[in-house]
């Protein structure tokens, strides 16, 4: 969150994702022991004519950056990258000579829609912070489609996020991973096919909200995640029994048992925020102990001293550019942290953590790219888009739908007014699923939500 | 020590030159001499004695100044006891000169110079009037070396943070404020009254009402945090009443009272990325530097977050990217800031006689792909080393070697 000007600093909301070949998405498999279907997306792709964008510089996070490329997309699929594209007559052709052209950004951590805005009480809605397990709760009951600050992220090239519960808890609950688009509801949000993710912390934050009655301690905080996993265990092999010969009642349903024992089976990826090296190092044996994978750490700012270990174990990162010094497990962030991680082979995601900052993750990820390159680090340009694209992807399990440009994928495209990494670029047009869901030049493509009506004042007249 | 400094003569060559005072100068030579800046041109002759810094190729500007944040008042925000920069419980703190709390051991001033930005204020935070901030250079052992101007102003918040302290009304706030003013003025004329106790009670201490006198004999600014308009008009009518020199500082919604600022001459401090609405100003949005300096205003572009002042070059960057001129925008971050604060004698360009203060960069400073080659601040080299470099060093090949 931004400070505002003249106050003491607050903490942030909280706060990490590395990487590896590209995995399967994992199965959003029915729950075994739920046989009703649960909430799922409506999410329908908006119908539109086929979409070709000529003459710009393509950079499609496959490892090409094509000069004077192309890019056709149709029914939400992109059909062609390259330098020369066979266009369908009925195609809307986008002149984008001197533009840039990349995969939508994803942010693997956001609060947008439940800490919405204005950040009243009213509408803070991101830590269900009564209880230090909270595994029942689900971020995407609390968020709200209405947030005015989702389309000043849309404004920032923005396609998909990944919307978090905080960090109070040590299990916060489920993530919600959302398509960025004006809906109505969160359902028609939902991106189809999806895994959920489960939320994490350690360190500072849960130890501090629940220092009264307990955990207080980093060793607390360790014996909370065990005590739930061990109940998780417990229930998973329950329902598994059942599930097998379904002989006699079926057992009583728990919603944070069924949750950490989907954790178990693989099916929800673990999102765990976490900042210093030993911590991250502590989980990783909790991890082992139960037998799941954490999928990526966020906020990691001293991922960089365990940048191997991190390698080693498949667990990516979502860090920021430059976050620092506003607590003392942020104290050792460095602006080489994603690039240190990157070049001892880990997955780095560039994320926002800040309604402010996912308007340009695109920035952040050139800050960090060239702060590594200026300590000899050598980071491509490839490497350094796929910080807020295709590793991203992979961070939410959704890396074969949308992250790169490549054929077959979901037209989550941006253009770019200028070099991406500038700090000078804005995204000038957004298409989600082919959908042209922002124009900077034409007003009939920026959408605002029900907040905003009646509410943007006109300067110099009566309000 | 400071002999030692007193006594380093260096000449930049050949880099461009942005004095800002004027227009760029290219193949130019800053010639630098006893902490000052001695020379500035094509053609200056480079003394035998001379520390060349050879910036062919290289753009030279004037440090930057970020005039928002608590620079050496915070360590570590969630850290009580390394914070400084509020005084509790005081509503109207006008007598809380910050000077004695900063730290010159901080790691953010490292941190920061390293960047660019050499210069910084260091302002008081919460309550109704929080107190004096003050400029400081960061370099220096001791807080006297380090300081450049205390105070450059008093700090008074109108805007909603203020609100409960004011008595939970925003026109409460502002009849709070008249009637503190009115004491002050009433204080200067009845002191001896008043250290008789044959006065009614005061809205304030002596020591705050006396340190509000410079700012009520225009001597001094009031610098007014306001967001929402109608608290801009507020801070307005506040000044055209009682005749103060007025700061506004956040100012979310001023693009929409943009000529009415302009023409009451008051200079606006503003973060270019701000523009997430809350109720304290629903209009926010990135065009309001843009848009007032359109319309005549002085701006100042700020960066409030002081663990990354550095990110002043950002603001920046963002602030053109929303429609001021790059030479707009460099100038809001250096001598418009060195005006406002009233050091443009001594800060903000580079002239002959003015501080040393100069930064190398490799390209255009507001791009994430330049470098910061060389910082001089009061005629001084700064190594380009912190805490995080040697962090870096220690893990840039694993194991680290402890």
């Amino acid at each position: 969150m931004r400070l505002v000007w003249l106050t003491l600093p607050v903490l942030a909301a909280c706060a990490t994702a590395s990487g590896h070949p590209a995995s399967q998405a994992p199965t959003p498999a029915e729950s075994t022991s739920v046989q009703r279907a649960q909430y799922p997306s409506t999410y329908h792709r908006h119908a539109n004519a086929p979409v070709v964008i000529r003459n710009a510089t393509i950079m499609t996070a496959t490892g090409q950056e094509i000069p004077n490329g192309s890019i056709l997309f149709r029914d939400g699929r992109i059909v062609a990258v390259g330098a020369t594209v066979e266009a369908p007559a009925d195609a809307v052709v986008v002149d984008a000579t001197g533009k840039f052209v990349t995969p939508g950004v994803i942010d693997t951590h956001s609060h947008l829609g439940v800490y919405a805005a204005p950040g009243t009480d009213a509408e803070s809605d991101g830590n269900e912070a009564t209880n230090p397990v909270t595994a029942e709760v689900w971020a995407e009951h609390s968020f709200w489609p209405q947030d005015p600050q989702i389309p000043l992220a849309i404004a920032g090239g923005v396609t998909t996020i990944q919307a978090l519960p905080g960090s109070a808890n040590l299990i916060g609950g489920r993530s919600a991973i959302l398509k960025l688009i004006p809906a109505r509801t969160v359902q028609e949000m939902k991106f189809p096919g999806a895994p959920y993710g489960l939320k994490m912390a350690c360190g500072e934050n849960p130890k501090r909200v629940y220092r009264s009655r307990g955990p207080s301690t980093r060793m607390g905080n360790m014996a909370g995640y065990r005590a739930a996993f061990i109940q998780a265990e417990q229930y998973r092999q329950r329902w598994d029994k059942w599930d097998a010969n379904h002989q006699g009642d079926p057992p009583q349903r728990d919603l944070k048992l069924e949750t950490l024992a989907e954790v178990l089976r693989g099916h929800i990826l673990v999102q765990n925020h976490c900042y210093r090296a030993d911590e991250m190092a502590q989980m990783l044996d909790l991890a082992h102990e139960f037998g799941f994978k954490i999928r990526a750490f966020h906020h990691a700012v001293e991922a960089y001293k365990i940048a191997d270990l991190l390698a080693r174990e498949g667990t990516a990162v979502a860090v920021w550019a430059d976050w620092w010094g506003f607590k003392e497990e942020a104290m050792d962030g460095i602006h080489e942290n994603a690039a240190l991680v990157q070049a001892a082979g880990g997955r780095p995601t560039i994320h926002s953590d800040s309604e402010s900052g996912i308007q340009r993750l695109n920035q952040e990820a050139g800050k960090a790219m060239y702060y590594g390159r200026r300590a000899g680090i050598d980071i491509t340009r490839d490497q350094a888009l796929r910080w807020f694209t295709a590793n991203a992807a992979w961070v939410l399990g959704i890396d074969s739908l949308v992250g790169t440009l490549e054929p077959g994928k979901m037209a989550d495209v941006v253009v770019w007014s200028a070099d991406p990494f500038s700090v000078y670029a804005k995204a000038l047009q957004v298409y989600n699923d082919g959908w042209l869901v922002y124009d900077r030049n034409d007003p009939a493509h920026q959408p605002r939500t029900d907040f905003e009506l009646g509410q943007e004042p006109v300067p110099g007249a009566d309000r | 020590m400071i002999a030692l400094i007193l006594a380093q003569t260096i000449a930049i060559t050949g880099g461009t030159v942005y004095p800002v005072s004027g227009p760029k100068i290219e193949q130019a030579t800053v010639l630098i001499r006893d902490g000052k800046i001695a020379a500035v041109g094509a053609n200056v002759t480079i003394p035998a004695d001379a520390t060349r810094i050879d910036a062919t190729g290289k753009w030279v500007t004037p440090g930057f100044i970020d005039g928002a944040g608590q620079m050496g008042l915070v360590e570590i925000s969630a850290v009580g006891g390394t914070r400084e920069a509020a005084q509790r419980p005081d509503t109207i703190a006008a007598s809380f000169n910050v000077t004695e709390g900063i730290n010159p051991a901080s790691q953010l001033i490292a941190v920061t110079r390293i960047e660019g930005i050499t210069t910084t204020l260091a302002t008081p935070a919460g309550h109704l009037v929080s107190g004096q901030a003050v400029l400081i250079d960061l370099t220096g052992a001791t807080i006297e070396e380090m300081t450049a101007q205390s105070p450059v102003g008093i700090v008074a918040d109108l805007s909603e943070g203020a609100k409960d302290e004011g008595g939970g009304s925003r026109a409460a706030v502002a009849q709070l404020l008249r009637e503190v003013f009115r004491d002050a003025l009433e204080y200067e004329r009845r002191k001896t009254d008043f250290t008789r106790a044959q006065m009614q009670p005061l809205s304030a201490s002596a020591a705050d009402l006396e340190a509000l006198l410079p700012v009520l004999h225009g001597r001094l600014p009031l610098i007014v945090l306001a967001n929402r308009r109608s608290d801009i008009e507020t801070a307005l009518r506040l000044a055209r009443e009682f005749k103060l020199r007025l700061i506004l500082a956040g100012a979310q919604e001023a693009w929409e009272v943009a000529a009415e600022i302009a023409s009451a001459g008051v200079p606006v401090l503003v973060q270019p990325l701000d523009n997430i609405p809350s109720y304290d100003a629903l209009g926010v949005r990135y065009e309001n530097a843009s848009l007032l300096a359109k319309a005549g205003v002085k701006v100042v572009l700020l960066e409030t977050d002081t663990h990354n002042s550095r990110n002043l070059r950002q603001q920046a960057g963002n602030a053109v990217s929303y429609g001021m001129t790059w030479d707009q925008a460099l100038r809001a971050i250096t001598l418009s800031p060195a005006e406002v604060f009233g050091v443009a004698d001594r800060y903000g360009s580079l002239d002959v006689g003015k501080v040393a203060n100069v930064v190398v960069w490799s390209g255009d400073p507001f791009e994430f792909s330049t470098a910061v080659e060389h910082v001089i601040i009061r005629g001084k080299e700064i190594p380009l080393t912190s805490r995080q470099a040697e962090l870096l060093q220690r893990y840039k090949t694993l194991p680290p070697t402890y």
